[in-house]
């Protein structure tokens, strides 16, 4: 049987579960009949030309562990920020781990999306909310059909979230091949400030195929930075969708730092429906061996003197190979609008490739749109200038790779984080220079 | 101190220099002088060890060693420093950590430990006075958005930190100004030893008011076809280079 037929099978199981009463149940099923029309996505979809996902849903996977796995938690520390302290909403083999979380109701939530799901104080908000900015691709209404567990987090009016929050989903190698889905959902309201680190770790070699979906909405002049760490295994995988919807005067950023995995793909769409809102989409990505990342973006400008800034920076070694297909879509009432993206790589290896596709849709007149996207090796001047100074080859080109990406390492607000991606990102390099940027 | 013999170098074939000889002792200022594309830039990229230029004949030797095959950054570590006609500029990463990591790789390959931080801060704020140079500057992004005369006189200051045995200066004199220059100068004489070696490439005399040279070679065509004193340089600020060609064909 392939994943497909298994998953529709063992749905009816899945809604056994849950109670028919939910509001979440008619949801689930339309959710359960866009996937079962749609199914996964193939290459002969243009957004999916690059990305083929057919060697991952090949293998037979345990779509339901079971999840009594406890981590200590100094085996999974490295993981977390240190030296910060942080709110914590974590999970094994997709379950809620209460020993490693730290969560709270203290004047803002930030607890697991099954409680908000069963509370009927939290029914509201979910109605209002839940599914309601992911759009309707297959993948994502997969994931809506077997929402069960990740972290909702909610600010009200006028409240900021005083420390960072991580939400970290570890995967033990318990399941030799282990699909897990996990959703968010995450509500600025109105002049709420939150920052938010999401990561996917898996503790061994054993193969794991995620399918993350989450949903930002950030009302009026809220503040929103979630920072994604993928850093995971060889033979992990991750499909990470990102719906963000954003509200008048409030500024946004997604941040994605892509060092490992095996295939990973960033779907990160915003869309802006008030006026004089911001959207920043940073990325990062340095990969080699065989490794993918594609990173799929669309920012959607419907209302007026609105702002976007894109820029994704690649560093390609080995058979790696990369994808930015960054698309700005520009409605005719969106004027003034200044959309700004970029997209610079630099192939480290005469194997490695990438294949870079921006594309503007614009329909008003009154706009500033630029895009620019530059694909090359490392420049043998620059080299020869540090190696003339005495610095060797090898850390000369991690110094060129630090100086590469630096403007997106300068806009990561949370020092600790900075700190923690310079260091990965020298890991990654394997050279260890004596300063940060 | 260095002896280039008979050095031939070509680019894609195309032939730039063409059998350089020359000997610089130390305690030695030598200057070189040539018109434009006459492989003065060249001939310095070639000592300091660039890959893109082929060596297809001759010997570089330095305090009685071969450094003909070995990396830029060998060469560097014993001693070679070249100042840029062109600096490449390198967002994200300051003057002084740039300089810091270019020190404490040198000092790796000899064995040692790192530069004390303390040490370190010392000879920057040591360094940066001699050249008169603002440290607020040192913590901007290396030559990014510098004016021409600004990365000329941060080159200097990564040769003062960096104290080399041979230091080669090419086109150090353009983007300055007057005062600029004579504090350049004045920063190089102070570095200068009966221990270290000084060549100057320039187009124009002016510079050799301020670092006196002890020879002066013509190079024209990848060769050095006159040498001379220091009076040689003004008479080639005079006349031109047009006069040695003719006295070449003769
Ligand atoms: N990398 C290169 N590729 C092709 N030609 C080069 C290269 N470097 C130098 N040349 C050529 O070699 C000649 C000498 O250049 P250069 O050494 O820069 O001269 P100078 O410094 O004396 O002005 C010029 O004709 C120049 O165009
Ligand atoms: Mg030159």
């Amino acid at each position: 049987m392939d994943l497909k037929d298994k998953l529709l099978t063992s749905h009816i199981a899945f809604e056994d579960n849950l109670k028919a009463d939910s509001p979440l149940y008619d949801l689930r099923s339309n959710a359960l009949k866009v996937f079962e029309e749609k199914g996964f996505p193939s290459k002969k979809e243009e957004n999916w030309k690059y990305t083929s996902l057919n060697s991952l849903l090949k293998k037979d996977y345990c779509i339901s562990p079971k999840g009594d796995t406890d981590i200590e938690f100094k085996n999974v520390k490295q993981y977390f920020l240190h030296n910060v302290d942080t709110y914590k909403v974590v999970f094994i083999d997709g379950v809620y781990s209460s020993y490693l979380s730290e969560t709270t109701h203290d004047g803002i939530d930030v607890c697991l999306l099954s409680s908000a799901f069963d509370k009927s104080k939290y029914r509201p908000v979910i109605e209002s909310y839940f599914n309601k900015a992911a759009k309707k691709e297959g993948l994502t209404q997969l994931n809506t059909a077997f929402t069960k567990e990740g972290a909702f987090i909610h600010i009200p009016k006028n409240k900021e979230a005083d420390k960072p929050i991580e939400i970290i989903y570890f995967s033990t190698g318990n399941e030799a091949t282990l699909f897990v889905q996990p959703r968010n959902l995450i509500i600025a309201d109105e002049n709420a400030h939150v920052q938010i680190i999401e990561r996917h770790q898996s503790l061994s070699s054993n193969a794991v195929l995620t399918n993350a979906v989450t949903e930002i909405f950030a009302d009026k002049r809220a503040m929103v930075d979630y920072y994604k760490i993928q850093n995971d295994t060889p033979e992990a995988s991750l499909v990470d969708s990102t719906y963000i919807k954003q509200e008048r005067e409030s500024i946004c950023s997604v941040h994605t730092f892509s060092f490992g995995g095996k295939i990973t793909r960033n779907n990160l769409q915003f869309t802006q429906e008030g006026e004089y809102c911001d959207s920043i989409l940073n990325g990062v990505t340095i990969i080699g061996d065989k490794q993918h990342v594609d990173h799929n973006t669309l920012v959607h400008h419907i209302a007026e003197n609105c702002e976007s800034h894109q820029d994704y920076k690649g560093i390609f070694d080995d058979s790696s190979t990369g994808v930015f297909n960054g698309k700005v879509y520009v409605e005719k009432e969106a004027q003034k609008l200044d959309a700004f993206q970029q997209n610079n790589n630099i192939l480290i290896s005469d194997k490695a490739t990438i294949n870079a596709k921006p594309q503007l849709e614009i329909f008003a007149d009154d706009v500033k749109c630029s895009h620019g996207c530059t694909i090359g090796q490392m420049d043998s001047d620059a080299l020869f200038y540090m190696r003339s100074r005495g610095i060797g080859e090898k850390e000369a080109k991690a110094l060129l790779m630090y100086a590469f990406a630096n403007n997106v390492l300068e806009s990561v607000k949370i020092p600790e984080l900075k700190s923690r991606i310079n260091k990965l990102i020298a890991e990654k390099i394997g050279v260890s220079l004596g300063f940060e940027l | 101190m260095l002896q280039i013999k008979n050095v031939h170098a070509s680019v894609e074939d195309k032939v730039i220099l063409n059998g350089i000889n020359l000997e610089v002792k130390a305690g030695e200022v030598h200057a070189i002088m040539g018109p434009n594309g006459a492989g003065k830039s060249t001939l310095a990229s070639v000592i300091s060890g660039k890959e893109e230029y082929e060596m297809t004949d001759g010997e570089i030797i330095l305090d009685n060693e071969d450094i003909t095959e070995l990396d830029p950054e060998e060469r560097a570590h014993k001693g070679v420093f070249m100042s840029f006609q062109y600096p490449i500029s390198i967002p994200g990463v300051s003057t002084t950590n740039f300089i810091k990591t270019a020190i404490n790789e040198t000092r790796k390959s000899k064995g040692l430990e790192d530069m004390p931080a303390s040490e370190m801060l010392k000879m920057i704020k040591e360094k940066a006075e001699l050249l008169d140079i603002d440290r607020k500057f040192l913590s901007r992004s290396l030559n990014e958005g510098f004016s021409g005369g600004e990365k000329k006189r941060n080159e200097i200051f990564q040769m003062a930190m960096l104290e080399p045995k041979l230091a080669i200066l090419d086109e150090t004199d353009s983007g300055l100004d007057i005062d600029a220059l004579k504090i350049v100068a004045n920063g190089v004489n102070k570095l200068k030893s009966n221990d270290n070696a000084v060549v100057v490439i320039t187009h124009y005399q002016r510079l050799l008011d301020y670092i006196v040279p002890d020879f002066v070679h013509v190079l024209m065509d990848g060769k050095i076809v006159k040498s001379g004193t220091k009076e040689l340089a003004y008479e080639l600020e005079e006349k031109g280079y047009d006069w040695i060609k003719e006295e070449l064909v003769k």
